[in-house]
Order: structure tokens, then sequence, then C-alpha cells
């Protein structure tokens, strides 16, 4: 019998250790998964690389993460925004990596990890200093960057529903990074706001097939990052 | 120098001199800041569908407060809605989106522009700054005409138009077409013409404060 379902997120996360690369949904807190953040808080994995496309705000869910020192190397888009105190800090200070990527080249470098391509050539970032010292090569005459697929050995994201094989759905912008991230990982560890029967999912219309998931949680009213942060609340507490 | 901000075109003014220039059926990106005003000046008579690359093509206005949704969000992260006819879809897709052509027109805001129609938009490249790029150079890649809306001068009054760009580029070659609050610029291969000057703003007056040549 195949059931994802695990009980709580801590479960969930238990075997997370140190020196792993870790993918974690969300845009924003659009699809970040909070739950599973704070449980990786608690578990304590150090020395972590996180795949991210923003690195959190004020002092919760990712950028709490980071605040923790739990994560030794960021690899995304764009790591400020509003309140994001915690990893400009760091970074000035020098106590966090940063590997800036384009969203694009991000997005696809995930895809690529998940779909056994090793890399690809894009023409996003030429001429800029994003591509200085990349392989680059003339393709139909314009020039292009090699870039390399990403794979992480877990991932952690949020969705709307989802089944005991693994089968999701999302919500709205919340989809953002997760169905490519849930691929590109070894182990795609799933919050979902609803776990429902085998067949409740319309074949047609679900996002992510089960077998790019490893582990579903069900978190019936996930916090909301902007909500924490407005109340000041920090995690740990 | 003169900050030229109070002079020529509001912010409105830019937004709707681009929204002019959108054709009927265009699907269209915009960038953070003044380009998020356009939606509001396309003429009633046209559909244009806006594409948000965090995954929804078809993003309508922001909702009132007791109807947003905090995972309905656009690129500035800003509660939106979605039209009757939208659909998500994921971040890989929305960039096949972007980067393979199918987005018609994109407007962004710039640092600066230099006469070739090289872009920067990103970094000032200063040591302490902490870098953060977003889709900026995904869009310029792929995306088939590129404007760029801005003030003419920073607020230091220095030419934002220049000879050549000396913040990190984001694209090299790739804006058509500057609105600014002093003229409508268009980039072509032998240089920055002037098609559309702002009302009681002189040819002269808009060269002095651009350091490329301008051609009328």
């Amino acid at each position: 019998m195949i059931n994802k379902i695990v009980e709580s997120v801590s479960q969930a996360v238990k075997e997370i250790h140190n020196g792993t690369t870790i993918m974690i949904g969300g845009f924003g807190e659009a699809g970040s998964p909070i739950e599973l953040i704070h449980a990786l808080i608690d578990n304590g994995a150090k020395n972590l690389t996180v795949v991210s496309n923003n690195t959190g705000s004020g002092h919760i869910g990712l950028a709490a993460l980071i605040e923790n020192k739990q994560v030794k190397k960021m690899i995304c888009s764009f790591p400020r925004t509003a309140n994001s105190k915690v990893f400009p800090e760091l970074y000035r200070n020098g106590e966090i990596e940063l590997e800036l990527v384009p969203q694009g080249t991000l997005a696809e470098r995930i895809r690529a990890g998940g779909s056994g391509i090793p890399a690809f050539f894009t023409p996003s970032s030429v001429n800029t200093p994003l591509a200085e010292g990349k392989e680059s090569r003339i393709i139909n005459g314009t020039e292009n960057v090699l870039e390399y697929a990403i794979k992480a050995d877990y991932s952690l994201v949020k969705c709307n529903k989802a089944d005991r094989y693994g089968n999701l759905v999302y919500h709205a912008t919340a989809r953002n990074f997760g169905p490519i991230m849930c691929m590109a990982s070894k182990v795609a560890i799933v919050q979902a706001k609803q776990i429902v029967e085998l067949g409740e999912l319309n074949p047609e219309e679900v996002i992510t097939p089960g077998i790019f998931v490893k582990k579903v949680v069900e978190i019936t009213n996930p916090s909301h990052e902007s909500d924490l942060v407005a109340k000041q609340i920090k995690y740990p507490c | 120098m003169l900050d030229t901000k109070q002079i020529g075109w509001s912010r409105e003014e830019m937004a709707q001199k681009v929204a002019l220039d959108i054709p009927d059926g265009s699907y269209v990106n915009l960038g953070i800041g003044i380009p998020e005003l356009v939606a509001d000046f396309v003429p009633k008579d046209r559909e244009v569908i806006y594409q948000t690359e965090n995954g929804l093509l078809g993003m309508g206005k922001a909702p009132s407060k007791e109807m947003e949704d905090r995972e309905l969000v656009n690129a500035g992260k800003k509660c939106i809605s979605a039209i009757s006819g939208a659909s998500y879809f994921h971040h890989a897709d929305s960039f096949a989106m972007i980067r393979g052509g199918h987005i018609d027109i994109c407007v962004l805001g710039a640092m600066q522009v230099s006469r070739e129609g090289d872009l920067a938009n990103w970094s000032t490249g200063a040591e302490d700054a902490i870098p953060a790029v977003g889709g900026a150079m995904d869009l310029v890649a792929g995306v088939k005409r590129i404007f760029v809306i801005t003030q003419h001068t920073t607020k230091k009054g220095l030419p934002k138009i220049i000879n050549n760009c000396t913040f990190p580029l984001t694209g090299k070659n790739v804006v058509e077409r500057i609105y600014t609050n002093l003229a409508i610029i268009e980039v072509k291969k032998d240089g920055l013409f002037i098609k559309e000057l702002a009302p009681n703003v002189d040819f002269d007056f808009v060269q002095r404060h651009t350091q490329a040549t301008l051609s009328q």
C-alpha cells in the first residue's frame, strides 16, 4: 500500500540532516511552507544550502531558519524584500554565501534538475555580470550562457489539496515554484491545507502527479507570514 | 543640476502614453513601480492580457481589502485579482512564456539606458548593496518589445539616458522605446530619436538633460 501521509511536521522533516540541499517553495509569502520551515528549525540541521526565490521576512519562516544560522548558502533571485533584515545583515558580515540567479534561470535550472537535463543554454544574463565566467555559445546567431541544473536532497512545499498518493493541487499564485521543486528533489515534503480521499482530485486537474512527492502532512490553518511579521512574532519564540 | 521630475508629464500621463501604444490583443508584462500604472489607462475598447511572472495570465485590479487573498499576488507581492479567463501556472512555465517570446510587450523601470538601448535596472553596483535581480534579465532576453518608463533624470538631476551605462547591465541592446516625463524617445540603429515632446518642453531642454546625443 502506498501512503505518503505523515502525522506531523516534525515527523515529516525528521530525516533532514546537516549539509543537505533543500528547496523551499514560495514567492514572498505566497506558497511559503512556514510550518515545515519551523519544524526544520526545531530539527536543527545545519550547513544547509537553500534554494528559494527570496530570503523571507521578519523573524519567522525562512528568515528565522537563516537567523538560526542553519543556512550556509542561499541560491535565489531576489534576496531582499520589504521586511527582510536577517539575510542582508548576515550577508554584509560575510556569514552567509549567496548565489544570485535570474528568476527564470532559477526556475529552469530547477525544472532541468527534475527532468534529467544536466545543463542548458539560455540567452538570459548574457552581457551582464551574472554571465561572467560562464561558458557561452552562439546558437542561431545569438549568444547564450551555459547554466547547470539544480537538484536537491529535499524540498519543502505548500499546496492546497493532496491525496495519499501525493497528487497535488495548489491555490492561485502560491503554486509558483512548488511543482518544479517537487520534481527536482529526492524527497519532496509537502504541507497541504487538506488531505482528500483518492479519487477526489480530478485527474485532469492534478498539477503535481504523486510520483514527484514522498511525504504529505495536513496543516489545516497555515499561518500567514505577513500576520506573523505584523505581530512581530519570532521563531523560535 | 536640476531635478526635472516636476517638469513635463506626470507619472500618470507617462503611463497613459505607454498605454496608448499597446495594441488590442497584446500579452503584456508590467514591471514594478510606474509600469504598474499602465493598466489603468489602456483604452476600454482594447482587450489586453497582463502576465505576472510569479504565475498568472489575466491579472486584474487590486481587490477591496476584504476580498484580498494573500496567495494571489503580483510580482511586487501586492494583492491582485484574476480576471475571468485567467490561468495559473508554475514558474518554469511562466518564464517559458517570457523567454520563449510569447509575451508581446514588457514595460520596465530603469536606472540607466544607453544610446544603444542597453538597460541597467537591477543594481547600482555599490559594494554594500545586496544584489537582487528577479526576472528582469529573462524579460529583456525574451519579450518581443521592451518599453522603458522612467523619470528623465535622477533625483540629483543627473541624466539617466547616457552614452554607456555605468551600472551593471540587465541586458544589452534591448530597449525599443523610452517614455520619460520630458519626451518619448525611440532607440534606433543610428541613435536616439525624439518621437514626442512633453508640453512646454523643447528639444534643447531635453538634450541638456540627456548625456547621449538625441535627434529630432
